[in-house]
């Protein structure tokens, strides 16, 4: 498999990026060459280091309140990873576990979950998000259950359909068949079995769960304000367009690199692990 | 046939949409934001008196599960009751007066996004890996992984502000508005003639109605070009060429036909998105529209309001997908309804 995925350039380059991206929000405090909440009042909108009136101090420029914006980015990284990881696996292990064991039973739990799911899937999410964070104002545990509400769906779906369809295969009637427990059917017959396609849901679901809380911060109502994140940067700049066209675009262009290294890398992975899906 | 599915599948509706009303109305009351205190906040010095008075004319001092069934039995008729946040307006007024932008920008970037990914998929799918192939797939990978916000504001530099060929913010020239007839700009300032406030509700449309048709014309092409690809590959297609018949009638008819069979199913999914994507588009831009409506009310702890709104996205959605099934039904006759 790794094999495979190596083979791909394009998703072996995008899965490099996204280590870099990693590594640079690990280490921001070591590698950022400014404090991200330092102010400097002398220096205020700085224009990037290659404009004639740029300042070299701030590679890419420096916000309203001076802050230098390439500092920030790094230490954005960290809070949009962060919360990426935290609330797929989180979206996964429910939606997995609700899944299979709908898929396994069927029965009166399967047909409540399905009432449940039919009812989240017509639900705007971001409304929702939006009327839990300004409730709650912005603060990280809300934003991680805003962000998980609706997320599980799809690892549901996928986990419940490809039980439902394991149920009835000749490994798990063989393993039913020698006396194995339902619990060891189901995690050590079963789950290894599906588990490349929720492996493959995971790393598309963390693409759009990074825009999803980049989002929230944009509008206000995500990651308190108090932590340098790229969405609340970009509502930063929005004031200073005229004048300052790089205080938005940079957060956003970090952004947009971020997510796209993370879907290509995804694609990747499902073309390595999912023959059929190969074109 | 075609009454019981459609009787089937509204009745299916009833439970997501109770479900969906009973998440937004908890979550809306369970939360501290208080809308006595909101709708007070700058009136200065009130007696508890008066806070009570307010209470009792909401209904707000009776049990939730009371309000609860208030709501719905008014929600069924379209009623919502009086907004908290525009006062002296009931949530129905408020609501109405939006509406026509949100869906004037809606089904604007809905036709962008369709009218692009549609011809983009096609020519894309006949050369596989060819030079257009290569670029509309890199062009559909950034429209993905692209924030709304930021494609906004980006387009908002470039042509607003550097090329100044845009505007960059609202609806239309104030000084333009046309006569009322339906609300929607576009289409009033056509039905009276007034060619001066179309160009400039067009313009208007323009910035926002690309920002968020983007991530949908991303999805419709990716649909279009791999569905394309794997009916180009059909036998009958082969056929159809080895008849004789002109390229443009294979493509065209034959295989086009088919293919779209599976992207209407994804149409219909990113046109739900499409409606949740405008409260973000709608606030970069000042469009006033129901999702700026939606987020100011939510700021406002104006329940009525967010309530209503949250039930027309959902709404929306459930019968977009209906629309998509029974479309789908249509277009393919293997497919059996009801």
């Amino acid at each position: 498999m790794l094999k495979l995925l190596l083979a791909n350039r394009v998703a072996a380059v995008a899965g490099l990026l996204v280590v870099a991206f990693v590594m640079v929000a690990i280490m921001a405090p070591i590698l950022a060459p400014c404090d991200p909440n330092e102010q400097h009042p002398e220096a205020i909108r700085a224009a990037p280091f290659w404009r004639a009136d740029g300042d070299s101090r701030f590679l890419l420029g420096s916000d309203s309140l001076g802050r230098d914006l390439l500092s920030r980015i790094m230490f954005g990284a960290r809070i949009s990873i962060l919360l990426g990881v935290v609330v797929v696996l989180l979206t996964l292990l429910v939606g997995t576990g609700l899944g299979m064991l709908a898929g396994y039973f069927g029965g009166a739990f399967d047909a409540v979950m399905s009432r449940i799911v039919d009812t989240l899937l017509a639900f705007p999410f971001l409304i929702f998000a939006l009327a839990i964070m300004a409730a709650t104002g912005p603060n990280l545990v809300a934003l991680v259950s805003a962000l998980a509400f609706k997320g599980w769906v799809d690892f549901y779906r996928v986990a419940r359909a490809d039980v439902l369809a394991a149920r009835e295969a000749d490994y798990v009637t063989a393993a039913r068949g020698v006396g194995a427990s339902t619990a060891y059917i189901l995690f050590s017959e079963i789950l290894p079995n599906i588990v490349p396609p929720l492996i493959v849901l995971a790393a598309l679901r963390m693409a759009i769960i990074i825009i999803a809380e980049a989002s929230l911060s944009f509008l206000g109502i995500g990651v308190p304000p108090s932590i340098p994140a790229w969405g609340t940067m970009v509502a930063d700049g929005r004031a200073d367009i005229a004048s300052a066209w790089w205080i938005a675009t940079f957060p956003g262009l970090a952004i947009l690199t971020l997510v796209l290294a993370v879907n290509l890398f995804g694609e990747g992975l499902r073309d390595a692990l999912d023959p059929r899906m190969r074109q | 046939m075609w009454g019981r599915f459609l009787r089937q599948r509204l009745l299916q509706l009833i439970p997501v949409l109770i479900g969906v009303s009973f998440i937004v109305f908890l979550t809306m009351h369970l939360t501290p934001g208080d809308p006595i205190e909101h709708m007070l906040g700058q009136a200065g010095r009130v007696t508890q008196e008066q806070i009570d008075e307010l209470r009792a004319h909401y209904g707000l001092d009776r049990p939730l599960i009371v309000q609860y069934g208030l709501f719905l039995g008014n929600a069924a008729r379209g009623e919502f009751g009086p907004s908290y946040s525009h006062h002296g307006r009931t949530v129905r007024s408020v609501v109405a007066a939006r509406l026509p932008a949100t869906l004037e920008l809606t089904l604007f970037a809905f036709v962008i996004a369709i009218v692009f990914a549609i011809p983009a998929g096609v020519i894309a799918s006949l050369r596989p890996h060819g030079l257009f192939d290569r670029l509309a797939t890199v062009g559909a990978l950034l429209g993905i992984s692209m924030p709304g916000f930021w494609l906004g504001i980006v387009l908002m530099i470039i042509f607003g502000l550097q090329r100044h060929w845009l505007p960059i913010s609202g609806r239309i020239d104030l000084a333009l508005i046309p006569e009322y007839v339906t609300g929607v700009h576009t289409l009033d300032a056509l039905l009276t003639a007034n060619g001066p406030a179309f160009w400039s509700a067009l313009k208007h449309l323009a910035l926002p109605g690309v920002a968020m048709a983007a991530p949908m014309a991303a999805m419709v092409m990716r649909m279009v070009r791999s569905s394309m690809i794997g009916v180009l590959a059909q036998d009958y297609v082969q056929f159809a060429r080895a008849k004789g018949l002109p390229e443009t009638t294979v493509v065209g008819k034959h295989a086009l036909r088919n293919a779209l069979i599976p992207t209407v199913n994804i149409v219909a999914l990113q046109t739900g998105l499409l409606l949740s994507g405008n409260m973000i588009i709608e606030t970069v831009f000042q469009f006033p529209g129901l999702g700026k409506l939606a987020v100011d009310a939510i700021a406002a702890a104006d329940y009525p309001l967010v309530q209503a709104v949250v039930l027309i996205y959902a709404v929306s959605y459930v019968l977009l997908n209906l629309v998509a099934d029974a479309l789908h039904a249509a277009l393919d006759p293997r497919v059996q309804i009801a």
